[in-house]
């Protein structure tokens, strides 16, 4: 049973998933998955519930078998291996602490089951590291949420796994605990330098903590790339709007050159740098996220080059501190939402405040027509 | 405010614990009358009703009766024998009817309640109708007894065991086999002591639910006695006053049952 122990004293080994499906009796869960998690990652699955990103945790800890593909960490296959004979370790959504066990024994499990020598020395160390040594002795019951939660997060580091899954482990926490959770799992990754793959529906904390997010939809992989990546220059309006809030306007391509696309949009022609553009003929999405917007009255400069966009009303004012939120009622019906920063430079826009509009052309984006505006957006939105 | 007022303001506040020792008086009366009359010299007189006067005799010649303490030890003995059974074949259907799907289960389910449901009288005669028609009428006794009690402790293990490990999240055994646990060693580390507390309770209730029972034991017991049937053969002729002795170390037992329980679950917290 030292397999774990063995196979973390070697070099890290990434982790593969190859064309992987897991279908169910009523519906397919993961659509011919493709992922490559290098070693020493803090790698994010990020998508609504029912994506499928839990079934492919629970497929790389070996809790559910693939219907077909193959799970591969390095250069072995682990695709049906037992669970136990895997040195991958998981963070339970609702941490699954054994409650019969005290915490000092609830972290001991792993390392027992595998005969380790100086077992209370480890543990010890583990839980000073999560800061609960002075709660060795309590039950899990006796603990609030936070503290279980660092417990579960213990138990499975402990055994240096390979790969470290957590199903979404933060879900249950109130906000504040959350933020200092968020931080403090990113400092243990570094720490440790584990591979580390998050389960997660929540954007900003995926994009707080990974390297590499890859946003799921559908049982299907709709991006992969950093946080940055991500939100900057979205392939898909799931992307675009599932990652932050985003303007998505009507428009048609007037022509392409080898580094922009000209869109025609309602009269006004803008430009979309190509490699930002994922169309290049028939009618499309422009994008552009609502803190690039940029607002002024009628007639007064923008900073920004090319064309403006004219006959804007303001039609909603929310000052939120750092921030002023409005919402512009375009000529052709449509609500544009853009943040202003409390920079002091300008009072605050009335409601009914005539308007112009526009961006600066390199944070706008181009995505294909033939993409549901909504998908992705949520609901109170 | 005046006295009378207080008075009836004090009674006011203290109704409900007036209640709860009414309660308390009238479920403990009976055992307190038993553990007085296993004190009773009763020896010169034939009212086995009346407080004589007070004797360590009873306790210190607790066999005195014939027959009654081989009775005892054969109510033990069935008892143990029936609980085990009974707390093994429950445990696994238990595990069959909550972990596995298989055809006729909620049948079962719903089977399952019927021995609980059914008078006694009924069981008891439908059994020996049975073990007559089978051609075993000549066979009653502690065989006989003994698949009777099981049979009716079954419903109540598999009842008992069956909620507590519906309340078992499977999570946990998940975890436990994540942590480099096997089958085996997942079962005996984590979803048995979790299950653990449901077969004790299973275990215990169906141990008195077999030493008590007359109606059934009493229809298929053939020429063995029980120490229900014992009691009941001499009630007529006058109860000797080591039953209450039998009955007052019975309830002891159980008392020291729940007590001790009721400590090692408060321990536990205690000692973090």
């Amino acid at each position: 049973m030292s397999l774990a122990a063995e196979s973390t004293s070697g070099s890290a080994r990434s982790l593969r998933l190859t064309a992987l499906t897991k279908e169910f009796a009523t519906f397919t869960a993961v659509r011919s998955l493709d992922l490559e998690v290098p070693a020493g990652t803090f790698f994010a699955l990020l998508g609504p519930s029912g994506c499928g990103k839990t079934t492919t945790l629970r497929m790389v800890a070996g809790l559910d078998t693939p219907t077909s593909g193959t799970i591969h960490l390095g250069q072995d296959e682990i695709t049906y291996q037992k669970p136990y004979r895997r040195p991958v370790n998981t963070v339970f959504q609702n941490y699954a602490l054994f409650p019969h066990l005290n915490i000092h024994d609830n972290v001991a499990f792993g390392l027992r089951r595998r005969g380790v020598k100086d077992v209370d020395r480890q543990v010890q160390e583990m839980l000073a590291l999560v800061e609960l040594e002075a709660q060795a002795r309590k039950k899990p019951t006796q603990m609030s949420g936070g503290q279980q939660q660092r417990v579960a997060l213990a138990r499975a580091l402990i055994n240096r796994p390979e790969v470290l899954l957590l199903d979404e482990p933060l879900g249950a926490l109130d906000l504040k605990l959350r933020r200092g959770m968020q931080i403090e799992l990113k400092r243990i990754q570094t720490e440790v330098g584990l591979t580390f793959v998050h389960v997660t529906h929540d954007q900003e904390e995926a994009m707080t903590m990974a390297d590499t997010i890859a946003v799921m939809n559908g049982g299907v992989i709709e991006q992969m790339g950093s946080p940055a990546e991500l939100y900057e220059n979205p392939r898909t309006t799931f992307v675009a709007n599932f990652l932050g809030q985003t303007n998505l306007m009507p428009g048609t391509v007037a022509g392409a050159d080898s580094d922009v696309v000209r869109v025609d949009m309602h009269g006004t022609q803008v430009s979309i740098p190509a490699d930002r553009a994922h169309t290049r003929e028939g009618s499309g999405w422009v994008g552009i996220r609502p803190e690039k917007v940029l607002l002024a009255p009628e007639g007064e400069p923008i900073d920004a080059p090319g064309n403006h966009m004219t006959g804007g009303v303001i039609t909603d004012v929310s000052f939120v501190g750092v921030s002023t939120q409005y919402l512009v009622r375009m000529p052709w019906g449509q609500e544009l939402m853009a943040f202003e920063q409390n920079t002091g430079r300008r009072a605050v826009l009335a409601h009914g405040t005539k308007v112009d509009v526009s961006w600066r052309p390199e944070f706008a984006f181009l995505l294909p027509a033939t993409q549901d505006v909504n998908a992705g957006a949520v609901e109170e939105a | 405010m005046n006295g009378v007022q207080r008075l009836g303001r004090w009674i006011g506040d203290h109704l409900v614990l007036f209640g709860g020792l009414l309660v308390v008086a009238y479920m403990f009366t009976p055992i307190a009358v038993v553990m007085l009359m296993s004190f009773n010299d009763n020896s010169r007189s034939r009212n086995i009703y009346a407080f004589r006067g007070f004797t360590l005799d009873n306790w210190t010649n607790v066999c005195g009766p014939n027959g009654m303490c081989e009775a005892v030890a054969r109510s033990v003995g069935i008892g143990l024998a029936a609980t085990i059974a009974a707390t093994i074949l429950g445990t696994l259907a238990a595990f069959a009817l909550v972990r596995h799907s298989f055809v006729g289960r909620s049948a079962m389910n719903t089977l399952i309640f019927l021995p609980m449901a059914s008078p006694e009288i009924v069981m008891g005669s439908s059994l020996l109708a049975l073990f007559v028609a089978t051609g075993n009428s000549g066979r009653l006794g502690l065989v006989t007894i003994f698949i009777a009690h099981v049979m009716f402790c079954l419903s109540f293990v598999v009842v008992t065991v069956k909620a507590r490990l519906a309340g078992l999240d499977r999570n946990l055994e998940q975890a436990a086999m994540d942590l480099y646990a096997s089958e085996a060693v997942t079962f005996w580390k984590v979803t048995f002591p979790l299950v653990l507390p449901g077969i004790a309770a299973a275990a215990l209730l169906s141990f008195s639910l077999s030493f008590d029972d007359f109606i059934i034991t009493n229809l298929n017991a053939g020429q063995t006695v029980t120490f229900p049937m014992f009691v009941w053969g001499v009630a007529q002729r006058g109860v000797p006053m080591q039953v209450n002795v039998i009955g007052t170390i019975m309830f002891l037992i159980s008392l020291l049952i729940v007590v001790g329980n009721m400590l090692a679950t408060r321990r536990k917290p205690a000692a973090a």
